[in-house]
């Protein structure tokens, strides 16, 4: 199955660096390398991280609708970029964006961790992610009523909306190694989230390092969904949905949807951001649709597809 | 010394002191019943023999706890339900498992889901799952409070079985006439506190007395054994 997802992604990946603005197949060296292949390539980074991240929390905290937005470090991720560019760092030194987007998240993640105390419990989580999530849209929302001029306002909110296009070779240099890092500490929590789908306290009496589990989940995730964040905006509901496409083919062990949804994630944001590339080709729009508008004008329903499925 | 044991255990439980000094050890090839009112201590006592109060430590290899509400999240299969009991042993003995499923009646039913299954078939799943440890010591809390009688009898029998092949069997039960008809040893807390710790018929009038009620008469089953 994973491989088979491998496969999808891949292929996928192949056809991202054939379409885009300029026309299919390969128009020009400089399209493709500057362009398309950074898209690509964090297209398959940031959804792979999004799906890792969302199957790993869904196991940590028990419940089938956990999001690594949910833990508001996304948000945060958001918050720290916003305020690189509200103070023209961006403008000033390009990096600044991303590398403040990763600050953002791994205070988010700091934050989140005070809040869930030592023995770090699901509940605790939850509750810390909420909060932060609020404080994160509070913040974002003061920058916005400050923006220094109509143009940074369109830009910051342009970005918030979440994608990929026009996103450079640095861009990728600066998020790949984070979100890897990430993946890597996450795809390793396996045996642990199993042991939690009997509870904290009986995962315990196994023998299992309960709070261990709970902390790495949360620093894994704020590597690869900080990081991706960063780059690319605000982008939901890829986390949300890949656990729940998987479970069907590989059944509900929590550990046994890790290794896939990273392929799985890849593949699905691979496709969104096609679509987003696709739509404008085939009905003459201006502009292609933002891809955190499409994720979640596919997503939300989705949502209340698994919220009503939940429901007695 | 015992694989479970506590000494003079103090617990307190949001603010409130559930356990005062409370010494007890189980006893390999004995299946001990605790009895007692609502409160008076016994879910957190066993929690205690667990290692799982603040400071405890226990031996995940040698002791499997099994806790009143215990469910999964997740829709696992019975056989991956009670393969997490292997996770301390590090492996999926697939003969410990096997093993565990026959001893509780629900091999037939391994690759069913334990979310679609009875209650009563779910709660068997479980004690699989403590059972699939291979465990020297089973602290069991309410393993029968949802199962039918027969059931119960099925259960109680395969725990006294289990604690008589040697092994340290630890029961909170409610249903006094089970302890009487299966334990070997009942232990009556009231009050965070051991009032009584006898042979069951020797324990009974505590138990009574525990709850605040009487003995009736010579007090003829209604169900049996079949």
């Amino acid at each position: 199955m994973t491989g088979r997802l491998w496969a999808l992604a891949a292929g996928l990946a192949v056809l991202s660096l054939l379409v885009g603005g300029a026309g299919f197949g390969l128009i020009d060296p400089l399209i493709l390398w500057q362009i398309r292949l950074p898209r690509t390539a964090l297209a398959l980074l940031v959804g792979g991280g999004l799906g890792l991240s969302g199957a790993v929390l869904q196991g940590a905290l028990r419940n089938p609708l956990a999001d690594p937005g949910l833990l508001g470090i996304g948000g945060c991720a958001t918050l720290g970029a916003v305020i690189a560019f509200y103070w023209g760092l961006g403008a000033a030194f390009p990096p600044a964006l991303p590398l403040a987007g990763m600050l953002g998240a791994g205070i988010g993640c700091a934050v989140l961790l005070g809040f869930a105390g030592r023995m770090a419990s699901g509940p605790g989580l939850i509750l810390g992610g909420v909060a932060l999530s609020a404080i994160a849209a509070a913040f974002l929302a003061l920058a916005l009523t400050l923006a220094p001029n109509p143009f940074a306002l369109s830009e910051i909110t342009f970005w918030l909306m979440g994608g990929l296009a026009d996103r450079s070779l640095t861009q990728l240099a600066l998020a790949g190694p984070p979100i890897v890092l990430g993946c890597l500490i996450l795809l390793r929590l396996g045996r642990g989230l199993d042991a939690l789908s009997l509870g904290e306290d009986a995962a315990a009496s196994l023998g299992a390092p309960v709070s261990r589990t709970l902390w790495l989940a949360a620093l894994g995730s704020a590597l690869a969904v900080g990081a991706g964040a960063a780059v690319a905006g605000g982008i939901g509901f890829v986390g949300l949905v890949v656990p729940h496409l998987l479970r069907p083919w590989l059944g509900q062990r929590p550990g046994a949807l890790l290794a896939a949804s990273i392929p799985a994630g890849a593949a699905l944001l691979l496709a969104a951001d096609l679509l987003a590339r696709a739509l404008p080709l085939l009905f003459g729009f201006a502009q292609e649709p933002r891809l955190g508008v499409l994720t979640a004008l596919l997503g939300a329903p989705f949502l209340v597809m698994i919220a009503r499925k939940a429901a007695p | 010394m015992s694989i479970v044991a506590v000494r003079n255990l103090h617990a307190r439980l949001g603010g409130r002191a559930v356990l005062h000094g409370v010494s007890f050890a189980a006893e390999p090839g004995t299946l001990t019943a605790i009895a007692g009112p609502n409160g008076a201590g016994k879910s957190t006592l066993l929690r205690g023999l667990a290692g799982l109060l603040p400071g405890g430590r226990a031996e995940p290899k040698r002791v499997a706890w099994l806790p009143q509400d215990a469910r999964c999240a997740w829709g696992l299969t019975i056989a991956q339900v009670a393969a997490l009991g292997r996770i301390p042993h590090g492996d999926a003995d697939e003969a410990a498992i096997d093993r565990a499923l026959a001893a509780c009646g629900i091999a037939h039913l391994r690759d069913a889901r334990v979310d679609r299954v009875s209650g009563g078939q779910a709660r068997r799943a479980m004690l699989a799952r403590a059972f699939a440890t291979d465990p020297a010591a089973l602290l069991l809390d309410e393993p029968v409070a949802d199962l039918d009688p027969a059931a119960c009898f099925e259960i109680m029998d395969l725990l006294r079985r289990t604690a008589h092949a040697g092994r340290a069997v630890v029961v909170v039960l409610h249903a006094l006439d089970l302890a009487l008809r299966y334990a070997d040893r009942m232990v009556v807390m009231q009050d965070g506190r051991i009032v009584a710790d006898a042979p069951p018929e020797a324990a009974l009038p505590a138990a009574a007395a525990a709850f605040g009620l009487r003995l009736g008469p010579d007090p003829a089953p209604l169900l049996l054994p079949g």
